[in-house]
Parts: structure tokens; sequence; C-alpha cells
């Protein structure tokens, strides 16, 4: 079975100071599939993650080294524009964190400021695209000038979603984009999740074990900062080769 | 065993101790408040009778020899309601006496004869009875802020002159109105038609040019120096600064105006441009430090989530951070323009401190303020302008009352956003 | 493990350039910078303008004259022909009279403002609290040309019939009125700023201190009190430098006689009431009389520049303590 890998990093250090959060990192992500990071925490999976939409340049401190390329291009190199970076690498983050506007407006607002959409029609199109794939359209079509924040948390996480996947990006970044969500609205995220897979290709960082296994196809484990294994999911959680990723499964770490 | 109920003698003088600490602490409090309570309580019965006026009926003749009908504009008004005056009191002979008795009306007589006329123009040609405005002494009478016991060489109004006063005041001619000219006339050297329109248009000129530059300045500033500015010895010296600045004496933004913007700009002198300017660098600091406490209220997830869609730095701040500090900033804002609404001592480096009586229209126009209005009047030797003080005073806190008021309301609707 | 071929070729992504205005951003930014730029100039434009006019007045009357010299009578030539003096500028009597006013004016508002900050933080509640702290704040929100007009009509010449029935001879323009009504003005500063300085003070000093069976005010003074110094001392600092610098309550209240006295009963004048002096009505602009001003001025910015300066250091040094 081959894949295609959309991102390949290799050699990747990040340093937050003198502290090395990451020590050579190398990592295949393959395209249109869901690959999830776990590992115990302060292990470095936010760290990496945020390399992939170079969201570490917002952190004065961090320096990253090593090489990391999203269809061949090297997203460090000097030419690269990290707003056109992140516009083709989405993220969702851990809280969700709706624009305090309407829901219209929060989904409407990527493809405004990149120019995706021309007219008023087809900007409503658009935006009915992105709530309908993010599951979210049906509960919200008759209210879409009412303001994002005043939605459940599980809505304001899908709103988030699709407020990201309207910019229409290669690469979905969600670093535990279910840690602050109850059972119900958690699984219907991933559900929603496993649909995306058609059209994008996603990277997520969870704690649950579980959930790991239920969307990921392939899992990457972290420990102290070093990628420990990788492989398809179901190799990882069934017959692990490194005995730190063991231990960590059945629950002797972290 | 040591007894943990009933005190020892030591410990008894530390608890007394303790009660008098407190006692020092409320004492203090109570002491500022108080006098809080009495210096305004003061100020505003001292001002609440400007805002009366008292005023006379005068029965004129403006039959032919005093008014030409076929050219009323030529009359002489003063002289026909002195000689009303002088009918009304046959038995003022002397020059002094005279003199008294023209002095029971405000010196605008005449004007007011002469408007009288034009609205009326069927009297002329007759006798018509006339309200005109009392003078200031008539009207301290009137309101009954002369003590009659005093000897007479002691009070400001002659027995005479109160007894005049008692006559008039006998025959229905006296009545008390709200003094709207207050509001609607220019300064005066006549206290009883001195009023603060002109220093309130000047306020509200110089406030005007002192929102136009400081508001949009600091704000830029502030959104530099909390979401851009890399932390290098360029940005501390920016931020000292801004420091200093805002505990600059107030006295020395006005130095700089009359060096800087008068003399070697040679901008108009007096005028609220130069006013609202020097005002404006004074009020920038205080702006500019609410504006960066509320930009940075914002929590940092908003900036995120913009970023993270490909918004640039630039986009995130101007799309969502800044709007989201707004309320914050026109708070700190309102503050600061009401510290420039009662900024005294740079108005009068620059030369806004001339005597102002037609109401400034434009911004390049010689004008005054309401602060320097109410220091100018505190220093004028009438004993009525005392009151006109103190109303002008009640004025502009009420003004400064209000801009406060807005700003906590402002503060409380949005503070509970995030 | 799967392998994985990262050499299959993608859909180029372009990461470059998207269509971004650039160009838009970076005036923004240049915007922007200057803006913040703005209260580095003001900041050059003060020191620029009071040195170049002072030393306009210093090529006229030596700096030690006026340093030093204990005569102020600033007068010009009335007309050109008059060959009259160009005046005194000494400036100690203005300087301690500022001093002296500044002093009063610092007796009053140090316990006042210190003793109602430290009811407030440490015995007021939460009600007490909400009322009081707003009507300190109006307090400081009150123009100081209200305070002027009540020292010079109401305080002065209570001062002086109050004197005058025990037999003192107090000045219609003492410096007492003015210091009084000025060391009103500045509570609220004080008490706001000890305030802060006070709840920085870490909880766990207070409670190791009631721990050992001291009782909240001997708490306050051994321990709250000594920590807080630093801070306390800063916003004294603070509170001086506002204080020198006032103008309208003492160009209101203590008048223009430059008498070189510490009696608070007769009348001082300041730096500030001499500038406004100097500066307002009728001027010549190269008179060394103008110009003194701006000497006054210079000396004025200076000296509260170095108060704000140790204040804010000795502030913030005393905030990282307990960082
Ligand atoms: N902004 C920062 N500054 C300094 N150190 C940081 C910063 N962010 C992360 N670190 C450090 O880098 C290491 C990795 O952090 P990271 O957030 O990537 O961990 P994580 O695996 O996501 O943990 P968690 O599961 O708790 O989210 C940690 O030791 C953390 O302390
Ligand atoms: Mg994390």
């Amino acid at each position: 079975m081959s894949k295609t890998a959309i991102i390949t990093a290799k050699d990747v250090d990040v340093f937050y100071g003198d502290k090395q959060a990451l020590d050579k990192i190398a990592l295949d992500i393959p395209e249109y599939k869901v690959t999830s990071l776990i590992g115990p925490s302060g292990c470095g999976k936010s760290t990496f993650l945020r390399c992939i939409n170079r969201m570490n340049d917002l952190v004065p401190i961090a320096r990253v080294e090593g090489d990391i390329r999203i269809a061949g291009q090297d997203i460090y190199a000097p030419e690269v524009d990290v707003v056109a970076l992140r516009a083709q690498v989405g993220m969702v983050f851990q809280k969700p964190n709706p624009f305090p506007k309407s829901i219209y407006e929060n989904v409407a607002y990527g493809p405004k400021i990149h120019g995706l959409a021309k007219g008023k029609t087809e900007m409503d199109e658009l935006v009915q695209w992105a709530l309908e794939k993010a599951g979210l359209w049906n509960e919200v079509k008759d209210r879409l000038d009412q303001p994002g924040t005043g939605l459940s948390g599980g809505q304001q996480q899908r709103l988030c979603i699709a407020r990201t996947i309207a910019v229409k990006p290669k690469v979905v970044l969600m670093d535990e984009p279910c840690s602050a969500l109850d059972p119900i609205a958690t699984a219907i995220i991933e559900e929603l999740i496993d649909e995306l897979r058609q059209n994008f290709t996603i990277v997520i960082v969870t704690h649950s074990m579980q959930q790991a296994a239920r969307v990921s196809q392939r899992t990457a484990f972290f420990h102290l900062g070093t990628l420990v294994e990788t492989g398809p999911t179901k190799n990882i959680f069934t017959s692990p080769e490194d005995e730190r990723t063991q231990n960590y499964i059945t629950g002797r770490i972290g | 065993m040591t007894d943990l109920i009933s005190p020892s003698s030591q410990l008894k003088g530390r608890k007394s101790a303790e009660t008098r600490f407190q006692w020092y602490g409320r004492g203090a409090i109570f002491v500022s408040l108080l006098f809080l309570v009495v210096m305004v309580g003061s100020i505003l019965t001292k001002g609440v009778g400007a805002f009366g006026t008292t005023n006379v009926a005068i029965e004129v003749d403006l039959g032919p020899d005093a008014i030409d009908p076929a050219n009323p504009a030529d009359a002489r008004f003063e002289k026909i309601v002195k000689d009303a005056l002088k009918t009304q009191f046959p038995e003022a002979k002397k020059r002094k006496d005279r003199r008294m008795i023209y002095g029971l009306l405000s010196n605008d007589m005449g004007f007011e004869l002469e408007r009288f006329v034009e609205a009326n123009p069927e009297a002329i040609g007759g006798t018509a009875t006339v309200w005109f405005r009392a003078s200031d002494d008539f009207d301290a009478v009137a309101k009954g802020a002369v003590d009659r016991s005093l000897p007479e060489d002691e009070r400001r109004m002659s027995d005479k002159e109160i007894a005049w006063i008692d006559q008039l005041t006998e025959q229905g001619a006296v009545e008390r109105t709200f003094n709207w000219s207050f509001f609607t006339n220019g300064d005066s050297r006549e206290p009883e038609l001195a009023g603060i329109l002109s220093a309130l248009m000047g306020s509200a000129l110089t406030l005007l040019v002192c929102f136009c530059i400081s508001f949009p300045v600091a704000i830029l500033a502030a959104i530099y120096l909390e979401e851009f500015a890399p932390k290098n010895r360029f940005s501390d010296l920016i931020e000292v600064n801004i420091n200093n600045l805002a505990a600059v004496p107030s006295i020395v933004f006005g130095l700089l105006g009359l060096s800087m913007f008068l003399n070697t700009f040679g901008m108009p002198r007096s005028s609220p441009l130069v006013g609202g300017l020097v005002l404006s660098l004074m009020t920038l600091p205080t702006i500019i430090i609410a504006a960066r406490a509320s930009l940075r209220a914002v929590p940092p997830s908003i900036r995120e989530a913009a970023l993270g869609m490909g918004a640039s730095p630039v986009q995130a701040t101007f799309h969502h951070v800044a709007p989201l500090a707004l309320p914050g900033i026109l708070t700190g804002t309102i503050v600061g323009m009401a510290q420039a609404l009662g900024e005294t001592a740079p108005l009068l480096m620059i030369g806004m401190v001339a005597f102002i009586v037609d109401v400034p229209d434009s911004i390049l126009e010689p004008a005054t303020a309401l602060p320097v209005q109410i220091f100018l009047w505190a220093d004028a030797p009438e004993r009525a302008f005392v009151e006109k003080t103190s109303a002008a005073i009640i004025v502009l806190l009420l003004f400064l009352v209000t801009m406060n008021i807005i700003a906590i309301l402002l503060r409380r609707k949005f503070e509970k956003r995030f | 493990m799967a392998t994985v071929d990262t050499n299959t070729p993608h859909d180029a992504l372009d990461l470059v350039n998207s269509q971004r205005k650039k160009g838009v951003e970076f005036v923004v930014m240049a915007i922007l910078i200057l803006c913040s730029l703005v209260a580095v100039l003001v900041t050059v434009g003060i020191v620029l303008s009071l040195i170049f006019e002072a030393y306009r007045f210093f090529e006229r009357i030596p700096m030690t004259e006026f340093l030093f010299g204990t005569q102020w009578s600033p007068q010009t030539a009335l007309r050109a022909d008059q060959v009259a003096a160009e005046g005194a500028f000494g400036a100690v009597p203005l300087i301690t009279g500022t001093l002296l006013i500044s002093f009063i004016a610092m007796c009053v508002a140090t316990p006042l403002g210190l003793m109602s900050a430290i009811y407030l933080s440490e015995y007021a509640s939460k009600r007490f609290r909400d009322f009081v702290k707003p009507a300190l704040e109006i307090l400081a929100g009150i123009p100081t040309v209200v305070y002027g007009f009540f020292a010079a009509l109401t305080v002065a010449p209570l001062l002086r019939s109050g004197g005058e029935s025990v037999g003192l001879n107090v000045s219609s323009e003492s410096a007492l009125a003015a210091g009084l009504i000025m060391g009103m003005m500045i509570i609220p500063l004080i008490s706001s700023l000890s305030d802060d300085v006070i709840n920085s003070v870490p909880q766990a000093m207070r409670d190791a201190s009631l721990g050992l069976g001291a009782t909240h005010s001997e708490t306050i003074r051994k321990v709250v009190l000594p920590s807080a110094i630093p801070g306390v001392a800063g916003a004294l600092l603070l509170a001086a430098s506002r204080a020198i610098g006032e103008t309208m309550i003492v160009v209101m209240a203590a008048g223009l006689a430059a008498n070189l006295t510490a009696n608070p009963l007769e009348a001082v004048t300041t730096i500030t009431a001499q500038i406004v002096a100097l500066l307002t009505g009728d001027q010549e602009f190269d008179s060394a009389k103008t110009l003194s001003a701006f000497a006054l001025g210079l000396l004025l910015f200076v000296v509260t520049l170095c108060l704000n300066i140790i204040a804010l250091r000795i502030v913030r040094k005393y905030q990282e303590q307990y960082d």
C-alpha cells in the first residue's frame, strides 16, 4: 500500500529559549488521511503541530530548525509568506474560539480576506457549503446573523471547523479539538472528522487513545520531545514496537 | 494555664490601639469626603442664584418726540429709557440720584428697548410697558442677598435705592425668571449680561480639535506598542517616555504650545486650534495607557484564531482585536477628554484668556474655554461675578459628571464580554 | 511499517505570494510607528523649546544669579526710551515658595491619603469600598480651577478672619490656604497609588504575622507598611511632583508676592504662578521678563522629571519584587 505524503518533516528541532522541546522529529503525513499525534502531556505534540502552519512564529522565544515541506515546498524558506501558508494549512484550537461576530461573518471572514468569493451570492454559497460540511447548517441556518459566541460549546467548535474549511485549505490541524466538549458533542465532531477526510488532510492532537483509534488512520507517538513510533493506527494500538508506546497505551505512563 | 477568655491589661491596650487605628482610617476618609461635600455644596449654593434673573417693567414714552416713526432706528433709545426712569422717580433730581436710578437697570437698556421696538413696531407713537433686565445690585436685593439690617455704609445699596426697589416691587413691576441669557450670551463686563455661550463654544471647538488628534494617534500608537513593537531598547524608550509625559505638569505643555505652535509655526494666538493641539499632546499619554490596557484584555485566542486562518497580523489586529478593545479605548478617551475639558493652565499660556464676547465659529478665531472663563470671572471685582463663577463651575461639573457617567456605563456594558 | 512515497508530485501550492497587499501593510506599519513616535517627539519638543528660550534668557541674566539670587522683581521698561533696569531675576523666593506650599500640601495629603488607603484595602467591606473609591475619584476629577476658586474665595477669607479672632495676622493670599486645598486635591492620587501598593503585599506575609498573634493594626504597621514603604515612597514622590507643578490653585490663591519666608501665614508665590503672571497679558517676546518664564519652565520640568523618573523606578522595582 503506497501512500502519498503531503507533509514531510525531517530533523525538526524546536527550542523555547534554551529549552529544547522537540528533538530530531522526522514524520511523513499522508494526504487525505487522518493522522493523530499522541503522547503524555508536555511531550511536544502541540509544538510540532504549530510548526506545520508556523504558529510558533508568534512565540518570540521559539526557534525552529530542520526541514518541513508541504507538497514538496519548504515552508520555512525565506520567500514563503506565512499568511499564504496559513491559508493552505488551517488550524482548529483546543478551546472553541469563534470571533465575537455573527455566525455568517465568522465563516465568511477567511474567504473575504483571501478573496475567495466574488459577490454576495458566491459568498452565501461558500458559507453554506462550509457550514454543511461542518454539520452545522441545519442548526444555524435560521440565525446566521446571531453571534457565534451564543452557540453551545460543541456548536462553536464546529463553527470553528467551518470557518477553517471555508478557506479550502489543503491541511487542517486540530489541537485537542474535543477536550472542552462533552461526549455527545465529541462524537459528532469525530464523525465529522471522518467525513472531512474526503477533502482534507487532517492532523489531530488528542489525549484520548480511543479517539485516536476511532478517527485516525495513522498515529504518531511522542515522548519527551522525541518521536518514538509512527505507523498505521491499528498497528500502534495492537502491536507497538517500542516499549514506551506499549506502556503509554496501556496507561502505565502519561 | 493561660487565660484565653479574659484579656490581660497588656492585651487591652493593644485592643484599644487597634480600635484607634481603625478610627484614624475612618476619620481620614470622612475628612476627605467632607471636604468634597463642603466644596461642592458651597459652590452649588453660591451658584444657583445665577440661573435666575430679575426683570423690571418700566413704562416708556415712544411718542413722536422720542421716536421718528419714519426712521425708528435713529432714535436715542437709551435716553428714552432714562427719561422714563426720571418720570417714574420724579424725586430723583440731583445728578447723583439720577445716576442711581439709571443704575437700577442693566447697561443694556438701550439695546433692549431697540429690540422691543423692532419686534413691536405698532408700539411706536404711544406709550408701552417694557420689561428691562435689572442691574446686578438690583438683582441681589430682589433675591434677598442684601442684608438690610446692616448699616447703610456697609452695604452696596443705599436706603434710597432699596426704597425705590421696594416701590417697584409693590407696583408688581418686578419679576424673576429663568436666566436663559446665561446660556445664550457671551462674556460681558456687566455681570447681569455675562453668559457662557462663547466659552462653551470655545471649549467645544477646542475639545473637537483635541479629540480629532489625540484619539487616532493614541489608538494607533497603542496598537503598535501592544501588538507589533519588538522588545528592544527603542520600544522601552517610547514606553518610558509615555509614562513620564503623563506626569509632566500641564503648564509645561502650555509653554511648548507658546514657543512652538505660536512663535515658531505662527499659528493663530488664542485659537481653539492651538488650544486643542496642546491639550491633545497632554491627553495622549492618558489615552495610550488606557488603550493598551484594553488591547491587552482581548483574549489571545481571538488573535490566534485570526492568524491561524491566514489573516495577516495587521488584519488580525484591525479586524478583530481593535474592535473588541474599542469600548475600553473609548472609555479611556472620554476620561482623557474630561481631563482636557477641565484643564486651564496651558490655555492661559497660549492666550485663550482673552475677553471674548462673540461666539467663535471657527477653530482659527480667538476664543476662550469654560474653565478659563471661570478663572477670569473669579478674578473680576464685581460681587455678582462670584455667583456667575459658581454657576459656570456648576455647568462645567455637570459636563464632567455626564462624561464620566457615559464612561462608566460603557465600561459596565462591555466588560462582561469575555 | 507501510512505506510512504514522498516523491509523488502534488498540485503546486502557492505559498510564496497571495493577493496580499504588502504595500498597504507596509504603509500601515509606518503610520503606526509614526504615531508612537509622537510621544517621543513631544518630549523632544518640550526639551528643545524650553532649552532654546531659556538659553536666550541666560544670555542676559547669568544662570548663577537666576539660581541663587534672592530677589525676584521682573520689571521691564515701560517705554522704549526708559533706562530702567531689567529687573531682578533671583528665583530663590519662588523655589522656597513652591516648596513651602507643596510641603503644606504633602503634610495634609500624606496622612489622609495613606490612612484612607489602609482602611479601604485592609478593613473596609466591599460595599463601603465600592462607595468610597468612586467618591474619592470624583475628588480627583474636579478641575483644579475649581479648587483654586474655592481656596481663594472661601478658604482664604475664612483663615484670615479665623486668624484675626485669635490675634494672628494671616495674609489674604496665605501659603496655608493654597497648601491646604492643594493637599485635598492630591489625596486621591496618594490613596489610589498606595492602595495598589498595599494590595500587592502578599497575603502570606499578613497571615504569618496574624498567626503569631499580632492584631490587625500591628500587622499593618509592623509588616505590611514596612514592606510597602518603597512603593508608598514612589507614590509620595509622584504626588509631590504633582504639587510642585500644580498651577491654577496657586495662581488663584497664592498671589504674586515673592517673599522669602517659611511662615505659612504669609503670602508667597510659586514658579507656576510666576510663569502665568509673566506670560499672560501684553508681552514683548524678546524681553528678559518673558524669557524668564521659560527658564522657570525649564527648572520646573527638570525637577518634576527627576521626581517622576525616580518615583516610576521605585514603583516598578517594587512591583517586580512581588511578581
Ligand atoms: N510558549 C512556550 N514557551 C516556553 N516553553 C513552551 C512554550 N510552549 C510550550 N513550551 C514547552 O515545550 C514543551 C512542549 O510543549 P507542548 O505544548 O508542545 O506539549 P503538549 O504535548 O502539547 O502537551 P499537552 O498535552 O499538555 O498539550 C513543554 O515542556 C512546554 O513547557
Ligand atoms: Mg498541547
